[in-house]
């Protein structure tokens, strides 16, 4: 169970990470989720051939990330290891399009490879964006934006039970995985059989929890209804940095700005 | 203020399944008396403290609580009243941060958002955990979670306090802290544990279950000097009324300075 | 199975994301009036047990690849059809954010490809009424790999609607369809087999949850085909009116009209705006003219057939000029990234 336990690994870490106090962790939920959110939505919403207009948008992961004090190493890690999905499916488009659109110093280029390329950005982009947003934020933090924009109360509560009970379980597997393997000798002791009857008894001990939980809960007089957090209200930063990024990512959007960084270059090294 | 008793009548409880848990129990709790609740395992003590806040129901006799006959139409008035802390405290945190867990209670209790706060930091404060408020509760030590969850019963406020185990799993100052704790509070208390030093401790009033029955119901002093009560249950005298020797090692203690 | 970002247009996306949305006002709705409470942790619990069990592949026989539970239809028969939606979208929201697992903007169509096939679809057409009341182990298997394989079914072949209609990969729909289903009816089948292993298990153990997601008014024909439907609307609407909204900056503006109205002409309402924005255009393009500055320059030439036509041809975006820009602007967003850094 070795991706099982660098999977817990990562959860346990990322959650570290997310109850760091700096400005960027200070800043409000909503707008780190709602900045978010556009940020992708602008990524997305370039075409399919549009792929040196991306450029520019990497100075928000980047900017987030070390004013919030991030490990550079562990995110690039996790964003090679997630799901090749997007990758496998786009490495298909070199073979499906092949006219050329570019001749790159001599090199003809075809629209595949341009949309590839495109597609292996946007996907580093937005997997950044992500991983980001749940680093500076904290989960319970994003159940509070979710909450203040009126998100269902059902939800909510799912998703403050499912987080709990995530690290619940974890424990207890570890816990009965290392027991396992302290009786388990030449191979034997591992096989399918026992993962059946382990996943069976952690099953049973998780519905036990579940059970004792509600007994918690009972025993505190809960009705249905969930306890609603403090107010946090947005402050002048909150509202800077929403309107500053906003602002950029649509400036992106409306200008290559590569295109023109590019060309002004290469017109002054013609004037030289 | 008289009326924090819990009154016992010839309870017995049966289980969906069939086992018959607690036969004939009767006792009765005065207003502010402690009274320990011992026994060997499977004796029935978490049955019958799920039996005071309501959350099971007697199959035979009656409850009552404060003047109330438990049922299920007067459950929720007296679950707001008895505050239930379990053997786990991991099955009481599971809000994202401590203060949110403390809070939960007075919450839906449905006091106000100022009341709330003056509760939930009050008894922060009494457990001596007020600067963890901001902390989520799988980061806490399990000595922490216990005050905690202690904590998330004691901020509503209950006129009787039931506990299941209490010093299980503490190191010897949290146990002792939580001794210290419990000596000074003024609620009705009924506390289930092994634990029969604490028991000496916290507790003037001992009652011994054994096998779903009442076996004896006396001043704690003399129940835990009976000997053969004791062994008849699986019990032992609590270790500092036992007079034992104990013989200096031929070892030589090294103490590593620092 | 999981769909991408990277794959997704902002139309699409937004879209599923609407469809995703109302399930999952609609489900919350429902779990609020479902009277047992203690089903509340019981659904944190089982969301839990399903992200663990994601985590672990299994290889299926026969192919060599690998597939991992999905555990749709486990919720959907062990907590009724709305308890379900919600556990299986809680799950997929922190897998989102945790794991980066498609992506967030995927996240709306994740939910629906995973939640809404087996829990609104599958669920009750095809487990309920194999399984009705008189459930035994033979029934429950049987029912099980049906519904898991049919659900899984329609999820691949959402993702690769959802793929095609995005517009960023080349591969044609038949390829595409013949790499997906077959894998996932393979993955079907073992998850049907898991399926009944664990609803028999829970039968025996606790069979009382068995009978509390029973009590779950069940979902007949009609009402499906009415939240399909206003789910479909929905998604219609919010669709349209955001690639409505994508494509308005100035390029994409005239390329929708024309699309429209099917002819180069503008009609005379819309005339002043196209002027407007047509000016707007013609400030923001900047430099007039497309190609580089020395067409007799060889290797710089933009080829014969290139011509300067507005979005989504290929554009500006991806002229020389353009990349020799985008490496020098990555690398300046890397050198502030660095001088910004704080200390940790």
């Amino acid at each position: 169970m070795a991706s099982f336990d660098s999977a817990y690994f990562d959860i346990k870490y990322l959650d570290t990470l997310s109850y760091q106090d700096t400005a960027i962790h200070r800043l409000d939920p909503r707008v780190k989720l709602l900045t978010t959110a556009i940020f992708i939505l602008t990524v997305v919403s370039f075409s399919k051939y549009e792929l040196t207009a991306l450029a520019p948008l990497l100075v928000f992961p980047v900017i987030l990330v070390s004013r919030a004090a991030l490990p550079v190493g562990l995110l690039f890690k996790k964003i090679v290891a997630v799901s090749p999905f997007a990758v496998l499916v786009g490495a298909f488009n070199p073979l499906f399009d092949q006219q050329i659109e570019l001749y790159l110093g001599g090199v003809p280029v075809s629209g595949g490879w341009i949309s590839f390329a495109s597609i292996l950005i946007r996907f580093m982009l937005t997997v950044s964006a992500a991983l980001i947003l749940i680093a500076t934020t904290s989960f319970p933090g994003i159940c509070l934006a979710l909450e203040r924009l009126k998100a269902p109360r059902a939800l909510i509560v799912q998703l403050y039970f499912l987080y709990y009970f995530i690290f619940v379980l974890m424990d207890e597997a570890l816990r009965m995985v290392r027991a396992r393997n302290m009786r388990a000798f030449d191979g034997r002791g591992t096989g399918l059989r026992v993962y059946v009857h382990l996943l069976g008894a952690l099953f049973l001990r998780a519905v036990d929890r579940a059970e004792r939980v509600h007994q918690a809960m009972f025993s505190r007089a809960f009705n249905g209804h969930f306890y609603a957090a403090r107010r946090t209200g947005i402050t002048c930063q909150d509202g800077i940095f929403f309107l500053a990024w906003a602002a950029f990512f649509v400036l992106c959007r409306w200008y290559n700005i590569s295109e023109i960084i590019g060309r002004t270059v290469l017109k002054m090294i013609d004037m030289i | 203020m008289s009326h924090h008793f819990i009154e016992f009548t010839d309870v017995g409880y049966v289980y969906p399944d069939g086992t018959r848990a607690l036969s004939g129990i009767s006792f009765t709790v005065l207003h502010g008396e402690s009274v320990g609740l011992v026994g060997s395992n499977g004796a029935g003590k978490s049955t019958l403290l799920l039996q005071i806040n309501g959350y099971l129901f007697p199959t035979v006799g009656t409850v009552n609580v404060g003047n109330v006959i438990v049922s299920r139409d007067t459950v929720n008035d007296v679950r707001r009243r008895v505050g239930v802390v379990f053997q786990n405290p991991d099955d009481q945190l599971f809000m994202p941060r401590v203060y949110d867990d403390v809070a939960f209670g007075p919450f839906n209790l449905g006091w106000d958002s100022k009341k709330v706060e003056e509760k939930t930091l009050e008894a922060l404060q009494t457990v001596g955990c007020l600067d963890l408020k901001h902390r989520p509760p799988h980061r806490l030590s399990i000595g922490q979670k216990r005050a905690v969850s202690i904590a998330t019963v004691l901020s509503m406020e209950p006129d009787i306090l039931v506990m299941d185990e209490p010093s299980s799993n503490l190191d010897p100052r949290a146990r002792r802290q939580l001794i210290n704790l419990l000596r000074t509070f003024k609620h009705t208390r009924v506390i289930a544990s092994h634990d029969l030093d604490l028991i000496l401790d916290t507790c003037e009033r001992t009652i011994v279950l054994h096998a779903g029955r009442i076996a004896a119901d006396g001043p704690t002093p003399d129940i835990l000097r009976d000997d053969a009560l004791l062994a008849a249950n699986n019990l032992e005298r609590p270790l500092s009324l036992q007079n034992r020797k104990v013989q200096s090692s031929k070892f030589k203690v090294q103490i590593n300075a620092q | 199975m999981h769909m991408a970002d990277a794959l997704l247009s902002p139309a699409v996306g937004a879209t599923f994301w609407a469809a995703s949305g109302g399930a999952i006002i609609y489900a919350s709705k429902k779990v609020r009036l479902e009277i047992d409470e203690k089903k509340i942790p019981l659904m944190g619990v089982l969301g839990a047990f399903i992200f663990a069990a994601q985590m672990i592949n299994f290889t299926i026989p026969g192919t060599g690849s690998s597939g991992h539970l999905g555990g749709g239809m486990i919720l959907a028969i062990l907590l009724g059809p709305y308890a379900a939606f919600l556990t299986i979208a809680s799950v997929l929201i922190i897998q989102a954010l945790f794991f980066a697992d498609g992506g967030l903007l995927a996240l709306g169509c994740n939910i629906f490809n995973m939640g809404v096939f087996p829990c609104f679809v599958a669920y009750p057409l095809i487990y309920k009424n194999m399984v009705r009341d008189n459930p035994t182990a033979g029934k429950i298997t049987a029912a099980s790999v049906s519904s898991s394989v049919m659900a899984l079914q329609m999820g691949a072949f959402s993702v690769v609607l959802q793929t095609l209609l995005s517009g960023r990969s080349e591969l044609p729909f038949m390829s595409f369809v013949l790499a997906m289903l077959p894998i996932h009816l393979a993955i079907g089948i073992v998850e049907g087999f898991i399926t009944a292993g664990v609803v028999n298990f829970v039968r025996q153990m606790r069979p009382e949850i068995l009978e509390g997601a029973a009590e779950s008014r069940p979902l007949s024909g009609l009402p499906i085909r009415n939240i399909l439907a206003s789910l479909a609307i929905l998604a219609l609407l919010t669709g349209g009116i955001l690639s409505w909204f994508a494509s308005s900056f100035p390029d994409g503006l005239e390329w929708s009209i024309a699309k429209v109205y099917g002819k180069a002409e503008l009609p005379e309402s819309a005339h002043n705006l196209g002027r407007i924005l047509g000016g707007l255009q013609e400030k923001s393009a900047f430099l007039p003219d497309y190609g580089f500055k020395e067409p007799s320059s060889p290797e710089n030439a933009i080829p014969e057939t290139y011509k300067p036509e507005p979005w989504p041809a290929v554009s500006a975006g991806t002229s020389v000029s353009g990349v020799v820009g985008a490496a020098l602007t990555a690398g300046l967003a890397l050198l502030i990234g660095l001088a910004l850094r704080k200390k940790r």
